[in-house]
């Protein structure tokens, strides 16, 4: 009989392991969808949507450029050591539009997004939920979904776009600067091969990418804040910070994993 | 007695292996202050909370107007919980708001009101609180009982006809406790809603409630009026009361209501043994300009004040205690109505020529108090005795302390 229980046992834990992650992924595509369609109900909630994108969007320009700038002199210093190796150095320009618009700038504007915006959104909702705040919310009729995540999630998905346009033209000018000014590739040979090289379908492929990651970055991080009071491993101020650390990993991964999903396919 | 507003019937709550609530059963009338007591952590909040389905009972029923609450429509529910308000312990004001935004959330979110007509209607009940100048401050800026006001503004905003009341008076001092408390009742007394106040101050919610629930053990074990609840003889009831009841009001210093009224009875006992008279005065403090209804606190300081200069100028053998929120009772032994009389003039007068009343009391407000005398006697009970001495108040002994 215990022979029986210590091979049942792992069974049992891994079945309760995947019913917990059913249940989770259920209560979060539902949150999604409660947001999603708050965003659209009368009164359109404008002033609170425009605050978000101040705060998700214009507030991480800053580091967006920063990151996006160097991403593009790495890539050009890494790209142009590569290519000179089978004297292809002119394709410089078509690697690090492509890198850029296709894969690295959607991925790392969303990842830079999770860092700044998406762990403050899961820390402030977070505090707001053990200070009792939304449930005085539930009391005064308010829905809380609406009133505290779809503006986040209408700001997540009309900055994250923007921010991504706005990382793959800093990095293609960082190329450009290790590239051309640094290195010694003309100028002209550096865009011109870009222009030739990018399309549309790579343009809309980011575009799409960075859509998808609003919606995730945005519905986990909500999402782990909204539900800080539920968490099994801690209450109050540690439970506060235990949400905001799976918002920042919990969003980051998915990030990677819906990419590889779209990337397969859009390709 | 009209249909129960919230009835409970028999709700048992659990939090994993810890059941909470055991069985509670109780009623709440409407236009009355009904206050539920019981320790700290026995889940007097957790109840209040089954009201608007913050939380859901294991098993049992919570009707509102008779119909179960986990029956109804979702657009019956969210029409139940128009008429609502709730004011958190810990106030729940959104941090990140100002406190004008926070009083107004309400009426923007919920009520369909003209815009132009919100700023008047936060402003109005913001004056009425006395809160002036902080419509830009942050909550964190505000001290905890200025907190506790602007909570209380945001949950009568919306003029709901029921109020929740988690333990308004945490944290706070004497005054400002007693402050909370006398706001709480003027506005029942304005506006006529009902309230539900969990907390463990006692006696002073037995000042301001109409009906008491004392919740022991996960049950109601005492459901009544406040002065049947001193009276009780149940052991249990009496010894929760004993347990949590100070020998002195923290605000006066004096003794508290059952002390005094206890006292009251030793003496009825000793005129049956030993043919004493005894006496009775019943100070009642007013506002005289009505600044009352707008500073609460200034009120309860006087109280204090004049509660203290009271103390200093009565003999050894006379018995002072708080009766209610704002009266004072002097138990006078060996003194018939006349010798009554005659203290209360001194009293008057020296009350009066001890220096500036005013810079005394330290008050906005300009207060009166008048002086109800009494004799006591046989059979007589003390609700008689103080309804003969409310009755026999006398302009005479008006006291303006402004």
């Amino acid at each position: 009989m215990s022979q029986v229980a210590a091979v049942a046992a792992p069974v049992a834990a891994m079945g309760r392991f995947v019913l917990f992650l059913l249940q989770e992924m259920g209560r979060l595509a539902i949150f999604f969808l409660r947001g999603l369609i708050h965003i659209f109900y009368f009164p359109f909630q404008f002033y609170k949507i425009a605050e978000q994108v101040y705060f998700i969007g214009m507030k991480s320009v800053f580091v967006i450029c920063l990151t996006g700038a160097f991403t593009g002199m790495v890539l050009g210093l890494q790209g142009y050591y590569t290519l000179v190796k089978f004297g292809s150095e002119g394709m410089l320009g078509p690697a690090v539009g492509l890198t850029l618009i296709r894969e690295l700038g959607p991925v790392l504007a969303a990842i830079m997004v999770t860092a700044r915006a998406g762990s403050a959104m899961a820390a402030e909702i977070g505090i707001m939920r053990i200070s009792e705040q939304i449930d005085a919310l539930d009391t005064m009729n308010i829905n809380p979904v609406r009133f505290l995540f779809s503006p986040r999630l209408a700001g997540a998905l009309i900055s994250l776009p923007l921010l991504t346009a706005i990382f793959d033209v800093v990095g293609i000018f960082g190329g450009y600067l290790t590239g051309s000014l640094m290195l010694g590739i003309s100028p002209g040979i550096y865009f011109s091969h870009m222009v030739d090289a990018v399309v549309m379908t790579d343009i809309n492929g980011g575009f799409i990418k960075s859509v998808v990651f609003a919606a995730v970055v945005a519905t986990i991080t909500c999402y782990q804040g909204y539900y800080t009071h539920i968490r099994a491993e801690g209450f109050g101020a540690k439970g506060v910070g235990l949400a905001t650390t799976s918002a920042v990993v919990f969003a980051s991964v998915m990030i990677l994993i819906t990419d590889y999903v779209i990337t397969s396919f859009l390709l | 007695m009209s249909e129960p507003l919230i009835r409970f019937e028999n709700i048992h709550k659990r939090f994993g292996t810890n059941e909470v609530l055991t069985g509670v059963n109780l009623s709440i009338y409407p236009g009355e202050i009904t206050t539920v007591i019981g320790k700290s952590g026995g889940g007097k909040s957790v109840l209040l909370k089954h009201i608007v389905g913050l939380m859901e009972q294991d098993e049992g029923r919570v009707l509102i107007e008779g119909k179960p609450l986990r029956e109804m429509t979702r657009s019956e529910r969210r029409a139940m919980k128009r008429r609502f308000s709730y004011m958190f312990q810990g106030n729940a004001l959104f941090d990140s708001m100002t406190v004008y935004d926070n009083v107004a959330l309400p009426l923007k979110e919920k009520i369909a009101m003209p815009k132009k007509e919100i700023p008047k209607k936060v402003a109005k009940k913001m004056e009425q609180l006395d809160l002036h100048d902080i419509h830009n401050k942050y909550p964190s800026q505000l001290s905890g009982g200025m907190q506790k006001r602007v909570a209380l503004a945001r949950a009568l905003v919306t003029d709901p006809e029921i109020i929740l009341f988690d333990e308004p008076t945490t944290g706070l001092d004497p005054v400002r406790k007693n402050a909370v408390h006398s706001m709480i009742s003027d506005y029942q007394q304005q506006f006529g809603f009902t309230g539900v106040i969990v907390s463990h101050e006692i006696p002073e919610v037995f000042y301001i409630s109409q009906r008491i629930g004392m919740l022991d053990e996960g049950r109601i074990i005492f459901e009544g009026k406040p002065e049947e609840i001193q009276s009780s003889t149940d052991p249990a009831v009496q010894r929760f009361v004993q347990a949590f009841e100070s020998r002195h009001d923290q605000l006066t210093g004096m003794a508290p209501q059952s002390q005094g009224e206890k006292r009251f009875r030793e003496e009825m006992a000793r005129m049956d043994r030993y043919q004493n008279v005894f006496s009775l005065i019943l100070l009642t403090m007013e506002s005289i300009d009505g600044k009352r209804k707008r500073n609460h606190e200034a009120h309860q300081t006087a109280l204090k004040e004049f509660a203290l200069r009271i103390r200093n100028h009565l003999r050894v053998t006379d018995i002072c205690s708080r009766y209610g929120m704002n009266k004072l009772m002097i138990i006078l032994p060996n003194a018939n109505q006349e010798q009554a009389r005659e203290v209360c003039a001194k009293l008057a007068d020296k009350l009066q020529t001890t220096r500036g009343a005013d810079a005394l009391f330290g008050s906005e407000g300009c207060f009166r108090v008048t002086a109800g005398i009494a004799e006591a006697s046989k059979d007589r009970p003390i609700e008689q005795v103080l309804a003969a001495a409310e009755e026999a108040r006398n302009p005479f002994y008006e006291f303006r302390v402004c």
